[in-house]
């Protein structure tokens, strides 16, 4: 009798170990996103960009063809290569010291331009790699090594609500928050990024999925504690949901007056 | 094809549709605004696309990643610009991705000013980003050898899979002047397909990864020592320069690059008439430096001048390409400031008079 | 030979686009040429300038510091410019907005009542053309009929412009020509 096989990894994962910590969500996230581009039957045709920040080695971890892009840089390298190569599927996997700090101007313009891409955003609340300072995403109170008595907001500001903030552009398309931290979440998770992926490959335009993660190493927390903390820190902070898509056709916030919105170069 | 009256910066642009770039990333900056505005209307003729970026940061990083795709790709900006796109011209090196940067140099430093200067030939020729790399530096003296030489970039840059920057100054730019391209181009290297390109892998080969990230040291040094080798063939292969009252003897030799060497011609031709002799080398490739072609042209000169519109940049190859074996001297204006063609002849006639001071390191 | 001139003037006068007629012309006849607009200090106070190089041989510096013609249409430009004509070289003079005579007597001064001339023939932005057409009376730098073709291309947009312009070269030309022929020193 033949076997059937009822799990497997996805062809667009490489068959190696990734260095992730224990509890951290990079790999599940990782898992679905080559999920998603197996089903969509896109990954001969996949080009991803890897930020600096843990997910560095992403190039190692899929088995389709990457760019290792500069700390921040990596909506701006998208950019040129859909611009070069319109047909390929190009997406960028972006933690929060990459995309919310130093490369807030290349995601806040590459969003606005349309650029059709799809922008994976892992929002851990701190800088992992470098090992546990404060990102603009930290939580007030939250401690961190550049913060170690909590993050004061009288000095640091209060945390960045990316997903919010780009939905406030007029162009993108297809802007939601996701979490991961139960099967449950990671079900709606991976149809937010099914979507994303969708909407490019029909060419629609950009789209953004933020996705919470933990990060138990520089939280200072067992992973089944950091799955309360998220839930209970971050969610409210964050909430998770659908932005904006093209569907909706209302792209808010609209202009003053209807006639603002007629081409003023002519 | 017939000759054409052009700007130096549409020269640049229309040079590059030519050598097969499709696409240009760029942002606002004087004196080079010519050449982004000449290709956002000529690119979408050809097919092309042009984007203006937030920032020369995020253009200099478009670029990476359409290089990165496989196809010609241009950017320009001027020095304070330049600056901004050294990160990513370090990662450009590091990830062997070919592109051509048109710097239309302003004078330093800060923000300076907006007119014509040759201070930035450290940065170009040394370094300007982090780690262990080289630029082909190419400095055109004429509308029509920017157009040449913007051409043998794409295929330098493609053959060599590594950014080369054409370096001119703000004459260039703004200067007209007639300019010709050839009907049919012929690249001036032998071209491999790019099977580096990350274009998408359907499995038929290894996948494509670009990439400048080396975490084990043993594997980066010999990443390095590749990228040297390739650096020592350059050096080999690719040094340029041009000679002019050289074949008559001469008692002093100039050095001078770009728009400055047309300056340094013309005070030689003017004082020839009256009997003082001096003849000219100009670099054409900033790097490789021509060595060997200055050491050779000044041991049959008694002194050696070196003008720039620096305080003094080039002469250091210079002096590195004499070894001490003739006296060195200088003559440089900055902040804008041009240098007259009567300047030059009387920096000559000091220096043959013995009332100039010799330039000594250290 | 090699003929060189700045033209200077107010922005809008037009120096830019006759120093670029000039250029294409003698692009046509063969001849080596550069075209350098104000690109320097002497772009401060308004004036507009450009540097045209016409040359049998390869142009060697774009920037000229003694040029063998000026023409002024403005007061500052002759300020600025007056000494620094090659002694024998020509200066041109827009005797309509300047008033005063030049004070070398090394060269040859041509004075042109430019606008005047533009007016006469209702042409009032034309005042540039006459003074390209006594620049080149003056001097020869390149043929009559080879700027009239280029005259031609430049307004083809406008061919109502044509006749009037070419009438405003005409015009300048035999005032250049006949200031020259007079014999002063050149």
């Amino acid at each position: 009798m033949a076997e059937t096989v009822v799990f497997s990894r996805p062809q667009a994962l490489a068959a190696v170990q990734t260095h992730y910590c224990p509890g951290c969500t990079h790999g599940v996230i990782h898992r679905m996103v080559a999920e998603v581009i197996d089903e969509l039957g896109l990954r001969a045709r996949t080009v991803g960009i890897a930020p600096v920040g843990c997910s560095v080695l992403a190039y190692n971890y899929f088995a389709m063809d990457f760019h290792e892009a500069s700390h921040g840089r990596a909506p701006a390298v998208a950019t040129g290569i859909k611009r070069a190569r319109p047909d390929l599927i190009v997406f960028t996997y972006q933690g929060d010291g990459d995309l919310a700090s130093i490369g807030m101007a290349e995601i806040v313009h590459c969003a606005n331009r349309g650029e059709k891409v799809t922008v994976v955003f892992v929002n851990n609340a701190i800088y992992g790699m470098t090992g546990g300072q404060m990102a603009p995403t930290t939580m007030p109170g939250q401690v961190a090594t550049t913060c170690p008595l909590g993050r004061d907001v009288e000095q640091a500001g209060h945390p960045i609500r990316v997903v919010e903030m780009i939905s406030t552009l007029r162009t993108p398309a297809f802007v939601a928050r996701a979490s991961v931290h139960t099967p449950l979440y990671a079900v709606n998770a991976k149809e937010m990024l099914r979507r994303a992926f969708r909407y490019q490959k029909d060419g629609t335009c950009f789209s953004l999925v933020e996705v919470l993660s933990t990060c138990p190493t520089n939280w200072g927390m067992p992973p089944a504690e950091a799955t309360r903390w998220l839930e209970k820190t971050m969610m409210p902070y964050y909430p998770l949901g659908v932005f904006k898509t093209p569907e909706r056709g209302d792209r808010a916030p609209r202009p003053l007056a209807p006639e603002e919105a007629v081409c003023r170069t002519m | 094809m017939a000759k054409k009256l052009m700007k130096g910066c549409e020269a640049i642009g229309e040079a590059a549709i030519h050598a097969g770039c499709k696409l240009f990333f760029g942002y606002p900056i004087t004196p080079q605004n010519e050449i982004p505005e000449y290709m956002s209307h000529r690119l979408p003729q050809v097919g092309g696309t042009f984007v203006q970026a937030e920032s020369e940061v995020a253009a200099s990083n478009m670029l990476y990643g359409a290089s990165g795709s496989g196809e010609r790709v241009l950017t320009s900006s001027s020095s304070p610009g330049i600056s901004l796109m050294m990160e990513a011209v370090s990662y450009l090196a590091g990830s062997e991705l070919p592109v051509v940067i048109v710097n239309i140099m302003r004078a330093g430093p800060g923000l300076g000013g907006i007119l014509p200067s040759q201070s930035d030939y450290f940065q170009a020729t040394k370094g300007g980003g982090h780690g262990d790399y080289r630029l082909l530096v190419l400095a055109p003296w004429s509308v029509q050898e920017a157009a040449d030489l913007v051409q043998d970039a794409f295929d330098l840059a493609d053959f060599y899979r590594n950014p080369v920057m054409v370096l001119g100054d703000g004459l260039i730019g703004q200067m007209m002047e007639p300019v010709e391209f050839g009907a049919e181009r012929v690249p001036c290297k032998l071209l491999a397909p790019k099977t580096w390109a990350a274009t998408g892998c359907d499995g038929s080969r290894p996948t494509n990864i670009v990439n400048s990230l080396f975490l084990d040291p043993e594997v980066l040094e010999q990443h390095n020592i590749k990228l040297k080798a390739k650096y020592d063939r350059m050096v080999r292969d690719e040094v340029r320069f041009a000679e002019y009252f050289t074949d008559e003897p001469y008692d002093l030799l100039l050095v001078a690059y770009g728009t400055v060497a047309r300056v340094c011609s013309t005070a030689i031709e003017d004082l020839r008439e009256q009997g003082v002799k001096a003849g000219l080398i100009r670099p054409v490739s900033l790097f490789p430096f021509p060595y060997a072609a200055v050491r050779a042209a000044a041991a049959k000169a008694k002194a050696v001048l070196v003008v720039e519109l620096s305080s003094g940049q080039m002469i250091e190859d210079v002096q590195l390409a004499l070894r001490g074996a003739k006296p060195v001297y200088f003559k440089g204006r900055q902040g804008g400031m041009l240098i007259s063609p009567d300047e030059v002849a009387e920096s000559i006639r000091e220096v043959l008079a013995g009332k100039a001071a010799e330039v000594v390191n250290g | 030979m090699q003929n060189d001139v700045i033209m200077a003037g107010f922005g809008g006068q037009g120096v830019l686009l006759i120093g670029k007629m000039l250029a294409y012309a003698g692009m046509r006849e063969g001849k080596e040429v550069s075209w350098l607009p104000s690109y320097g200090p002497e772009m401060r106070g308004g004036t507009a300038n450009c540097t045209v190089v016409i040359s049998d041989r390869p142009v060697g510096s774009p920037v000229v510091q003694h040029p063998r013609a000026v023409l002024a249409l403005n007061l500052p430009s002759l300020d600025k410019f007056e000494s620094s004509v090659k002694p024998g070289g020509v200066l041109l003079i827009n005797s309509s907005l300047i008033n005063r005579d030049s004070q070398r007597d090394d060269i040859t001064v041509v004075k042109v009542p430019a606008n005047e001339i533009a007016n006469e023939l209702s042409n009032s932005r034309g005042a540039n053309m006459v003074a390209l057409g006594a620049y080149l009376g003056a001097t020869h730098a390149v043929s009559l009929a080879v700027v009239e073709g280029v005259v031609r291309e430049t307004f083809a947009a406008k061919p109502k412009l044509v006749d009037v312009n070419l009438e405003a070269l005409h015009r300048g030309y035999e005032l250049g020509e006949q200031v020259a022929r007079k014999g002063e020193p050149r």
